[in-house]
């Protein structure tokens, strides 16, 4: 486990995890952000994790794309990697490193519950596990997306005269949140930021189900009373979401299982669908990954950490440089 | 339980007061037991003898890990969120009724609460679950204050404020006269005396230009504008009560005042902070608001007392119907009668016409009142904000030019635009925030700032904007004071930005030691 510093590095072949700044060689968990940023000079990652970064970023981004399918080795000198599904979003990976019989696997973000919109997560049995802890006090118990989209539809039969405005990441929860409604049979066109569009049209190139969607414009205000418009969070707060009717501001997030900070936020119907693993979920991991070392990332390490050592398994907190903060996606 | 537990939840996400008061009318649209226990939770008046906060924490360590519960709570910071969030699954679900659920516990002894409150939390969904500790725990803090209940059942029911605001505190559970009234199958009900709130006399804001010429000022009494805040005080030998202005009783956050009077009769005054009734900021008496109970240390530190105007009730006599200037005989003769009461009297300014009044009325800073009050004296005691009887004429406002700071972003019809502003004024070649107004400006210059704060942001502190030093506003104040609690020493008291000074360069705007001596701010 040595070969991997604190800040994903193995030094060994020069290869960056998901590093900040611009590095030679980079291995890129998914797309979001804080994981995926421009200018290395090459990219390790799946066809959909580059496709993404490109639409994000520009053709030219990185230098160098190697694409790598899940399950499928790559060597370099005496290190094996190999990408496995974390059931993040679309397109997102696990990193299984091998070297002398030694296997440590990253999880970057992930989640183990189902989602139609990407490849579900797979449970890897490793030496070493770095896995990430966003939610990581028991207090995170998610609940069955189905049932809080449920709320949803509900409140927008409820509420003909207005519209629900739902703040979700641009990229993987907006388009969780429209296949979610598609398979709760909601079929009325959902209209979004004009900033989730390439995005949406990508998920759609890859045929997953988000059915009808359209551009927000300009339109008079009572077009929208009725209709389901998404939006990145920043949006919702902005004058942007001031042009339509009654608006009832809604946020899909693992966030909002604490009502305090949906209020805090103005959150008036909080939506508890994450693409990260709740509690139990996470534990579940480090159980099925057998990893007699644990080391945990990303949000609150110390209750996840405090368990594993409950528990005699060795583990500490990796606090990487650059995330740490909620507003992560 | 579940209709209770959504309407909280409901209103704990919603901001708008209007759209509260719609989500109270519907629950309270029938009246039944689940509703007056609603009704007494609502007011704070329901709590069980054996589940008390720590009693939970106790009950959770038995469940969950005892560390793992510490630190959730370190992150949620509010007990019954945690609690209710940690609390294991279980997949034994009961619905029951508010009423039967609350008898229930209400019945159970000290030995059997561990066993079987552990059980009733099993059976509840997570929401329930958070209701029912918050009803354990006391104090909701769901941004509903009782007088938003009070109006939302008057306007069900058609019924006015002013009468449910008088009676509200002698209404007890099950609440059965007030619900049979609120249907109409009853007489208002006859509430004892001690209990009563008599809703309170308001003046209008005097317009000089408009108003004087009306009014003659041999038929004004005129007194001290006070700045505090108003209450109306019930002493009588059944019990004391101290309401503020809403009628919200007080009197557990002020025995100060409680204990220390005696006599029949109802006060209208100003509650004030100071030593031998010599009124201090109102700085110093913010220190004893919003607070359930009062400290030793906040108790000797900021005393209070009573700034009496005006007498409703003597000896059991009805004084509302009088004349201002008979009152104020009666007044006069109770507090000659109670020379140890914690209660002094609001003096009668003598003045001959308006142009002398208003001299007093632009006193100097240090004496603490806010303006005068122009009293017609015959005037009965009138609740509500009638016209043509008190007025408020308050001190011209002071004025400085201080450079936009901060931003943050507003609330209700502003929200999501920048429009709450921290100002401050040079210490050396930094500057220090001097005050934080939201109001003053017309639409037009908010969208104006708005844009300009987008534009000019250098630095972001979570929902707060550093903006480029660069504006400079003429921010009117009443009063300003010394403070420990700021960086700058000062507090203002009513900022409100009167111009942008879009023109006006920064280093023209004066220093914070310019600031204390032009307003002696000692």
């Amino acid at each position: 486990m040595d070969f991997i510093n604190h800040q994903l590095f193995i030094k060994d072949i020069n290869v960056h995890i998901d590093p900040i700044l611009p590095k030679k060689i980079a291995i890129i968990t998914h797309a979001h952000a804080d994981h995926a940023r421009y200018g290395h000079d090459e990219v390790i990652a799946t066809k959909q994790t580059i496709d993404i970064m490109k639409i994000r970023y520009g053709e030219n981004c990185a230098k160098k794309y190697t694409v790598l399918r899940y399950g499928q080795k790559l060597q370099i000198k005496d290190y094996q990697i190999t990408l496995y599904p974390a059931g993040h979003i679309l397109g997102s990976a696990q990193v299984l490193i091998e070297k002398n019989k030694h296997r440590l696997v990253v999880t970057g973000d992930y989640k183990v519950g189902k989602d139609e919109t990407c490849k579900n997560f797979k449970s890897i049995k490793c030496d070493t596990l770095i896995t990430e802890a966003t939610f990581g006090l028991p207090i995170f118990q998610h609940p069955d997306p189905k049932e809080e989209i449920k709320k949803l539809i509900n409140s927008v039969k409820k509420n003909r005269s207005s519209c629900h405005i739902i703040g979700a990441y641009a990229l993987g929860k907006a388009q969780r949140v429209m296949n979610l409604l598609r398979q709760n049979n909601y079929s009325d066109t959902i209209y979004i930021h004009g900033s989730l569009e390439k995005l949406c049209n990508y998920y759609r190139s890859q045929k997953i189900n988000i059915g009808l969607f359209e551009k927000v414009v300009s339109k008079d205000r009572s077009f929208y009373e009725g209709r389901i418009i998404i939006a990145p969070p920043s949006a919702l707060k902005d004058r942007w979401s001031r042009r339509f009717p009654n608006p009832i501001i809604c946020m899909a997030s693992g966030w909002m299982t604490v009502k305090q900070r949906a209020k805090q936020r103005g959150i008036e119907l909080p939506l508890v669908i994450s693409d990260h693993s709740d509690w139990n979920e996470l534990l579940d991991t480090i159980k099925k990954s057998k990893a007699k070392n644990v080391l945990v990332t990303h949000g609150q390490e110390d209750a996840l950490v405090y368990y594993c050592k409950q528990n005699n398994l060795l583990s500490k907190p990796l606090s990487i440089q650059g995330r740490s903060d909620e507003e992560i996606e | 339980m579940k209709k209770f537990s959504s309407l909280l939840d409901n209103l704990i996400l919603t901001p708008s007061r209007k759209n509260k008061i719609n989500l109270l009318k519907d629950y309270f649209s029938e009246l039944d037991r689940d509703k007056a226990y609603a009704l007494s939770i609502l007011s704070d008046q329901l709590s069980f003898q054996f589940v008390k906060a720590s009693k939970l924490r106790k009950l959770v360590y038995e469940k969950v890990d005892k560390n793992l519960f510490n630190f959730s709570y370190d992150y949620v910071g509010d007990l019954a969120e945690t609690i209710s969030l940690i609390w294991p699954k279980s997949n034994k679900k009961m619905t029951q009724s508010l009423s039967l659920l609350i008898e229930k516990i209400q019945k159970l002894k000290k030995n059997e609460v561990n066993t079987e409150f552990s059980k009733i939390l099993d059976q509840l969904s997570h929401n329930e679950r958070w209701t029912l500790i918050k009803i354990c725990t006391g104090g909701l803090r769901i941004g509903v204050s009782e007088r938003l209940v009070k109006t939302a059942i008057a306007e069900q029911y058609n019924k006015s404020l002013i009468e449910i605001e008088e009676i509200w505190h002698g209404l007890k559970f099950p609440y059965d006269n007030l619900f049979e009234w609120l249907k109409n199958r009853a007489q208002k009900p006859k509430i004892s005396f001690k209990d009563l709130f008599h809703p309170m006399m308001l003046a209008n804001p005097l317009d000089k230009e408009k108003d004087f010429k009306n009014l003659d000022p041999k038929n004004f009494q005129a007194e001290y504008k006070w700045d505090g805040i108003r209450i109306q005080l019930m002493v009588s030998s059944s019990g004391i009560s101290l309401y503020s202005r809403n009628g919200e009783d007080i009197s557990k956050a002020f025995p100060d005042v409680i204990e220390n009077v005696e006599g029949e009769a109802v006060i209208d005054g100003e509650l004030l902070v100071g030593k031998n009734f010599k009124p201090s900021t109102f700085n110093d008496l913010q220190q004893r608001l919003n607070r359930k109970k009062a400290t030793i240390e906040l108790l000797i530190k900021y005393p209070v007392f009573i700034r009496a105007y005006d007498i409703l009730f003597y000896n059991g006599k009805d004084l509302r119907k009088l004349k201002l200037i008979e009152r104020r005989k009666y007044l006069e003769k109770f507090h000659n009668q109670h020379k140890k009461n914690n209660i002094d009297l609001s003096p009668v300014i003598k003045f001959s016409d308006w142009n002398s009044l208003e001299k007093f009325k632009n006193n100097t800073m240090d004496e603490l009142n806010e303006g005068v009050m122009i009293k017609l004296k015959d005037s009965q005691y009138l609740p509500g904000r009638k016209k043509g009887f008190w007025y408020k004429w308050k001190k011209n406002p002071n004025y400085v030019d201080a450079i936009l700071m901060y931003a943050q972003r507003g609330h209700g019809k502003r929200s999501s635009y920048y429009s709450d502003y921290t100002f401050g004024v040079w210490k050396e070649k930094e500057l220090v925030p001097i005050g934080k107004a939201y109001s003053g400006y017309t639409d037009k210059e908010l969208l104006k700032l708005d844009k300009y704060i987008r534009n000019n942001t250098v630095n972001r502190f979570g929902p707060v904007r550093e903006i480029k030093k660069e504006i400079v506003f003429e921010v009117a104040f009443d009063n300003v004071f010394p403070s420990g609690r700021h960086k700058s020493g000062v507090a203002m008291r009513f900022p409100r930005i009167n111009r942008i000074r879009w023109d006006k360069p920064v280093n023209e705007v004066v220093t914070i030691e310019e600031f204390i001596k032009e307003f002696k701010i000692y």
